[in-house]
């Protein structure tokens, strides 16, 4: 197979979303799709930076661009929603303001680089539904997916405000993506609500109510795990639920995996690769689907 | 050119408009400036030249002096070119003989250094003495009008239109799409404010115009083409089949009865697909014409070519089902045209946060509407779709209006269709009924007052653009409902109101091929589409096409009351140019110098009224009198200069331009 990605990790899919990583580099493997990491890359600018100084952050950004544009790819994979965003946005920035183009274009002439505005960003999960394909991942599914219904949670940033992802308001994308590799979803009316973002540091107390509102909502309505596409998601669900379970009384242990370590896993993945030991919630449960793992035999 | 260039006898008449003029332009100084200017044997400065004794004036001096040119110096030719030109005429010279200065708006209005304005009035006058030399006597044109009528789209606007012009005698032809007329109004249950039943006030009028001696009805027909002008327009009218003749088919109605499908299973578009129907139906009860039609997308005839054709059969003697029939194309000729094409509600998935489409108690306005009607899908029970009554209903305003995402205009009608659906919702439910509202809009007669009523009735009215609907329960008691999130500006805080169902009151937008429309009919639209009167006060049912008028929801939002005042000015601006027998038409207009076009057609591309045609026999360009608006743009583009404009002529521009220029 001919087919390979430039892959930009960014810092989370390195530190507490190496699962993200781990799980993509199995799924695309198991794909037969190969992933070029961006040599020398360096922070994406992310929304701290951004509200600190714009102009700076939007450079940093455009230097990751600039590098991508230099290897000759069309393509730049952005799997983290907050990367995906602000190479989005540095992009449409520059393109839309000029002031914003001078300062941006004279701090990368100052490092000898180009403008790396012929880069198109993208997201893994638009790339497994666009150029991959549903059937393609049908056709791939050795493994019967036994683990429970999941809730689709795809946040904010992948989705808005650029909608290339998926739909702002009701994405189904990921939920397409999971049914036809065999795993069954819920609906979930709060797929693209907030999950605190970083308010689980600031105003910690806001940030877990809105994440126990999200992981009340998902048990509801049936679901025994959650899905996400977003490092910051993912921790936010993850880390906070012994807290939640105190306050609440509830009795929640909820995995909240990577939809790449779900489709990793139904794809034949080891669960080792695919990063499901680093999970913080939902151990108990999801030790009882990793080992009662049925193989299937491909739709091939 | 002109046999009286180097003879001019030019009169010029300062105006003081008053103080208007006189108080910042030294009207004496210029009169007696203009008096040196060469050709000028009068110059005369006065009060109010648009006056009798100003315009006797002129007269006089015509008589006295033998002057065969008169420059006014006054206001914009707008207000008062024809009343000079009348003048001039009056005293025996070509109307076009006479020429405004305008010292009003583009001077002494604008100007606040009386020194500098008298010198711009100065300029100005000298460069239309230069000018004027160089005006040619000119005849209007006459258009003789074609009596019949061509009225585009068969809702209330239509109707009305046809009706009232029908009653007149004039033959009109009713264009209609779809299968009936009636338009949104006869899917409507009540009207607003005085709640009095759509169809009892509608079908007496759509049975009438069937009835009408004088009105040609096509149904499921569209214009496809139309080409003339003023007076005299040819029309291309596309017949789609409606696979039954309709002068056979007696409206009985047992070839549904006997449709192979035993229940009706396809969705009903005139019950916005809440109620079904047979391949083989009539839109609703009232329809007009009442005659059955066959939807081959859904009929097994069309589909396999395999079905028993029991329709055909209980059909029997009259034969009027023909599953051969296909598009007609008819010719008619027209002298006036009233567009009353309609509008279209905004389709609730552009608004995705109230999830339309994914909750099934969202329903739209129309939805309601037929819900709540008693021929409609449920027999006027307001019911949900799994068939309770809803005991709590929630009803956005606003919905694709006033917002920059889908459209930023105001719909009009919403505030008060949305009160009477609350109104008949309570009525029929008893339910607790609540309304989201930004801001209420009641300027109607009698519509505040039916605000104050629902006030009374204990409708709830919330101030606040809903975020979302959601079926994400916080708390026990939101289980299984919708939840609407809205912040109550009235109260400062987030609320959540749990509901039964929720109702989207949808905005109005042009129809998504308006800009065909337009483009058929060659008239304006503004950015968003709804088509351009000729002037929003005093022009608001003419369009900048001569014979085409606007009645209705196509010019841009409006309830029933406007839109039959307005298809009722559109019937009365048809009789008066039908009435008056023929029109006259300015002469300002472009000609072609035949020997020296080239014929290259660069002309006819750039016309906007397609005025310009090619002469195939001589080779030249021929510019149509009755279709040029004198814009220019043809006399500018032509590469060899053969294209020449009435009253614009390249000798009286560059006059005009070097008199302005020649600073005194």
């Amino acid at each position: 197979m001919s087919e390979e990605y430039l892959y930009f990790p960014g810092c989370s899919l390195k530190a507490t979303g190496r699962a993200y990583e781990e799980s993509l580099l199995t799924l695309f493997r198991l794909l037969d799709i190969k992933l070029d990491e961006l040599e020398d890359w360096n922070c994406c600018g992310a929304t701290s930076y951004m509200s600190i100084d714009e102009e700076k952050a939007f450079a940093l950004s455009a230097r990751n661009l600039a590098l991508a544009q230099k290897t000759g790819k069309k393509e730049l994979l952005a799997p983290c929603a907050a990367c995906y965003l602000v190479l989005k946005k540095t992009q449409d920035y520059v393109e839309r303001y000029p002031s914003m183009r001078e300062y941006v274009e004279a701090s990368l002439k100052a490092a000898n680089l180009p403008m790396g505005d012929k880069i198109r960003t993208r997201h893994p999960l638009e790339v497994l539904y666009n150029d991959i394909g549903l059937d393609r991942i049908r056709s791939k599914v050795v493994r019967k997916w036994t683990g429970g219904p999941v809730a689709c949670y795809y946040g904010c940033q992948a989705v808005r405000p650029y909608y290339e992802v998926d739909k702002p308001v009701d994405p189904t994308r990921m939920e397409e993506l999971l049914e036809a590799a065999g795993i069954p979803t819920v609906k979930y009316s709060l797929k693209t609500k907030c999950c605190g973002g970083s308010l689980t540091g600031t105003i910690h107390k806001v940030g877990v109510r809105l994440n126990a509102i999200l992981l009340k909502e998902a048990a509801r309505n049936g679901a025994k795990v959650v899905a996400t596409l977003c490092p910051l998601c993912q921790f936010n669900l993850d880390a906070y639920q012994g807290e939640i379970r105190k306050q609440t009384q509830q009795n929640l242990d909820m995995p909240i995996l990577y939809f790449t370590q779900l489709l990793g896993w139904a794809l034949g993945g080891d669960a080792r690769a695919l990063g499901f030991r680093r999970s913080i919630s939902g151990q108990a449960p999801m030790k009882q689907w990793l080992s009662a793992s049925k193989e299937v035999a491909a739709h091939v | 050119m002109s046999e009286t260039n180097g003879t001019a006898r030019i009169g010029v008449y300062v105006c003081h408009c008053g103080t208007n003029i006189a108080g910042t332009v030294d009207v004496k100084a210029v009169a007696e400036y203009a008096a040196g200017l060469p050709g000028v044997l009068v110059s005369r400065e006065y009060k109010y030249m648009c006056s009798d004794p100003g315009q006797e004036l002129i007269r006089s001096d015509v008589h006295d002096h033998n002057l065969n040119r008169i420059v006014v110096a006054s206001c914009s030719p707008l207000l008062h070119e024809h009343t000079f030109r009348t003048a001039a005429e009056k005293a025996g010279l070509n109307p076009y003989l006479a020429s405004m200065v305008n010292i009003r708006e583009q001077d002494s209005w604008v100007h606040l250094d009386k020194e500098l304005a008298t010198r711009k009035a100065i300029d100005l006058v000298r460069a239309a003495v230069r000018r004027i030399r160089f005006n040619k006597p000119l005849e209007k044109g006459h258009v003789a009008i074609d009596p019949n009528v061509l009225v585009v789209g068969g809702g209330i606007a239509g109707i009305h239109a046809a009706l009232t012009m029908a009653n007149a005698g004039k033959h009109v032809y009713l264009v209609e799409r779809e299968p009936t007329i009636g338009g949104h109004m006869a899917k409507f249950d009540k009207t607003f404010p005085t709640l009095d039943c759509a169809a009892c006030i509608l079908t007496p009028k759509m049975t009438s115009v069937k009835a009408h001696k004088n009105i040609t009805l096509m149904t499921l027909s569209e214009v496809t083409g139309i080409n003339g002008y003023v007076g005299n327009y040819d029309v291309t009218v596309t017949r789609h089949p409606r696979y039954i003749h309709e002068d056979l088919c007696a409206g009985c109605m047992q070839c549904i009865e006997a449709c192979v499908y035993k229940q009706p299973r396809f969705d009903d578009e005139f019950n916005m697909g809440l109620g079904k129907r047979k391949p083989v139906y009539i839109p609703f009860p009232q329809a007009v014409p009442q005659v059955v039609l066959i939807d081959p997308e859904t009929c097994i005839q069309f589909k396999k070519g395999t079905c028993k054709k029991t329709c055909v059969e209980a059909c029997g003697d009259r034969h009027a089902i023909d599953f051969e029939q296909k598009d007609e194309v008819e010719k008619i000729k027209v002298g006036t045209v009233v567009l009353s094409t309609g509008f279209q509600a905004v389709a609730p998935e552009k608004v995705p946060y109230y999830r339309y489409g994914v909750y099934p108690n969202v329903y739209t306005s129309l939805e309601v509407e037929r819900l709540i009607n008693a021929s409609g899908p449920t027999g006027g029970d307001v019911v949900l779709r799994d068939g309770t009554k809803p005991k709590s209903v929630g009803i956005i305003h606003c919905v694709g209006s006033r917002d920059e995402y889908t459209n930023r205009w105001c719909s009009r009608v919403c505030c008060m269709y949305s009160l009477k659906l609350a109104h008949l919702i309570k009525e029929h439910t008893d339910a607790e009924v609540f309304n989201f509202y930004i801001d209420m809009r009641t300027p109607g007669k009698g519509f505040e007052e039916f605000y104050q009523r629902l006030l009374k009735e204990g409708v709830h009215f919330i101030r606040g653009r809903v975020a979302e609907v959601t079926d994400w329960a916080d708390d026990p008691t939101e289980e299984g409902k919708l939840v609407l999130r809205v912040e109550d500006t009235m109260s400062a805080f987030v609320r959540r109101i749990p509901v039964d169902m929720v109702v989207l009151s949808m905005g109005l937008e042009p129809h998504a091929d308006a800009g065909e429309v337009r483009r058929l009919f060659n008239i304006g639209c503004g950015t968003e589409g709804f088509f351009t009167e000729r002037h929003p006060k005093l022009a608001p049912v003419s369009t900048f096409t001569d014979g085409v008028f606007l009645a209705g929801c196509c010019q841009g939002p409006k309830d029933i009351p406007d839109t039959v005042a307005q298809a009722g000015a559109a019937a009365a601006e048809v009789l008066a140019l039908i009435d008056a027998g023929s029109i006259e038409i300015e002469p300002n207009t472009a000609y072609v110098v035949e020997e020296a076009c080239s014929g290259c057609r660069t002309c006819i591309g750039l016309c906007p009224y397609s005025a310009i045609t090619f002469l195939d026999d001589k080779k030249k360009a021929s510019v149509n009198p009755v279709l040029c608006k004198g814009c220019g743009t043809c006399v500018a583009g032509c590469p060899s200069g053969s294209l020449r404009q009435n009253l614009f002529e390249d000798e009286q521009i560059f006059e005009e331009i070097e008199g302005v220029l020649d600073y005194a």
